[in-house]
């Protein structure tokens, strides 16, 4: 279970009664299990591959207006997009979306059967938490205690994230399949507001991963290592 | 993940031994490396094309005949001079319309050259529906002509026949499968907000199918296959794009 507890030791030898004698030098918290890791290292490939490969498709209509006339939003360089052209990059796109489906469904039923999910889950009852930790972040207060492996603000970046993984398949089915998902695209205004919201949806996942490749750097190694080895060692509770 | 915590059942573990612990997750991670094959040069091209294909199959499976294509008022229609024209060679072939006519061929009881009085004495269908370009644009049209399903019960076709072949002026071609064919919305287009199609659209007779992506509904029809086989798939879809492309 994610929340065991141990204590590294160095062996001593034998104390002066026979007994084994060691030395605490620290200890380490279980956080992340085997599936939490394995899906989000996955998720990481697919990710960066689903996010490439749209660009690319992007650049063959970078718009969101009429065709006629055509008024093109940005022009992103072919150089950080996947797939060469439109065909190809399609290729890469309906493949690895089966890889990012497969992933996030494993995932979401892992995290409910095992009850992990309360590790991440923000509710009502994190809501008090999330000042403390944003005067912490943004305005130099003083750091709230850690009590878990992720603090209330924490909990409300991760399901958000995990709701914008989410709409990023909902809106992509709406277009891939506005007429067989009609209903889909129909919620979101049609087929033309399906792929602006797909596209929006795509800029939030990104700035996500920003914010989350920052705290990483800024939590240091130890807890890189927690999402390798599921074990955190010398953690702050 | 109760391995983990059977592996260290005791509270307290050695260094040595936790330092064995970190390895062993880590190399459980090892499938992920899997999706490296994707990087590899020699085996790209082979999974992409099953990932195509996959995605394809599944296309094939949510396709549902009795489900229609969203219509639209009059009002939403983008004007006729904003209706994008895309061809993949020409805008006119320069098809001669006085001797012009749809040679069908195949598992057909009657093939032979069908003109277009023959395709317009079928009840006609008129459409506001949107076309989506695979580029990711999209228009809404009016379009009129008749159901490809009338027209090949007119031809005799082989009901129990798989796909429909057509090759057109401009040396483009296309494939559809059956249940496509037979939909409801499927036309043969031949005319375009209740004017007959002008050449750049395709004149004189295209498809128009609501159900499909843009680069299917090919332009400047003068052949018409209908086959238990495919020996032709598609012009864009020899170049790698998707083959059933079903919206």
């Amino acid at each position: 279970m994610s929340g065991a507890v141990i204590e590294i030791v160095q062996a001593k030898g034998k104390n002066r009664d026979g007994e084994d004698d060691a030395l605490v030098v620290g200890r380490a918290v279980y956080e992340h299990p085997f599936v939490v890791r394995l899906c989000h290292w996955l998720n990481t490939v697919s990710l960066f591959v689903m996010v490439g490969s749209g660009l690319q498709i992007f650049r063959a209509f970078p718009s969101f207006g009429a065709k006629i006339p055509q008024k093109d939003l940005l022009h992103w360089p072919r150089a950080f997009a996947i797939g060469g052209w439109l065909g190809g990059a399609l290729q890469w796109h309906l493949t690895f979306m089966w890889i990012y489906i497969a992933t996030g469904l494993f995932y979401l039923g892992y995290q409910l059967f095992s009850g992990n999910y309360r590790q991440v889950l923000f509710t009502h009852r994190d809501i008090p938490g999330v000042w403390p930790m944003v005067k912490h972040y943004f305005f130099f207060a003083p750091k709230p205690p850690v009590r878990d492996a992720y603090n209330p603000l924490q909990k409300q970046a991760y399901t958000t994230a995990i709701g914008l993984g989410v709409l990023s398949v909902l809106t992509g089915l709406a277009v891939w399949k506005p007429v067989q998902f009609s209903w889909l695209a129909w919620m979101m205004g049609g087929f033309h507001y399906a792929r602006i919201w797909h596209f929006a949806v795509m800029w939030a996942i990104l700035f996500f991963v920003l914010g989350h490749l920052v705290m990483v750097i800024l939590h240091g190694w130890n807890n890189f290592v927690s999402m390798v080895t599921g074990w955190k060692k010398d953690p702050e509770y | 993940m109760k391995n983990a915590v059977r592996k260290i059942n005791e509270s307290k573990v050695d260094e040595k031994k936790f330092r064995q612990i970190g390895r062993r997750e880590l190399l459980k991670l090892t499938p992920v490396l899997a999706l490296g094959a994707f990087a590899v040069p020699s085996l790209q091209e082979g999974l992409l094309k099953k990932g195509l294909g996959f995605s394809d199959w599944a296309s094939a499976r949510l396709f549902r005949s009795g489900h229609l294509a969203p219509t639209f008022e009059d009002a939403e229609l983008t004007p006729f001079a904003e209706f994008p024209i895309n061809g993949y060679d020409v805008d006119d072939p320069g098809v001669i319309f006085e001797t012009w006519t749809l040679t069908v061929s195949g598992a057909v009881k009657k093939p032979g050259d069908y003109t277009l009085a023959q395709v317009q004495a079928l009840p006609r269908f008129r459409q506001n529906t949107r076309h989506i370009c695979v580029e990711g644009w999209d228009v809404i049209g009016r379009f009129g002509g008749a159901r490809l399903s009338d027209f090949l019960q007119m031809a005799g076709a082989d009901p129990t026949a798989r796909f429909i072949t057509v090759s057109c002026a401009d040396d483009y071609y296309e494939s559809l499968d059956m249940a496509t064919a037979l939909h409801p919305q499927t036309l043969l287009c031949y005319e375009m907000y209740e004017q007959p199609l002008t050449r750049a659209h395709g004149a004189p007779l295209r498809l128009q199918i609501p159900t499909k992506i843009g680069y299917k509904q090919a332009k400047y029809l003068t052949d018409l296959k209908v086959s238990h086989v495919l020996d032709r798939v598609g012009y864009w879809e020899d170049q790698g794009y998707s083959w059933f492309y079903g919206l």
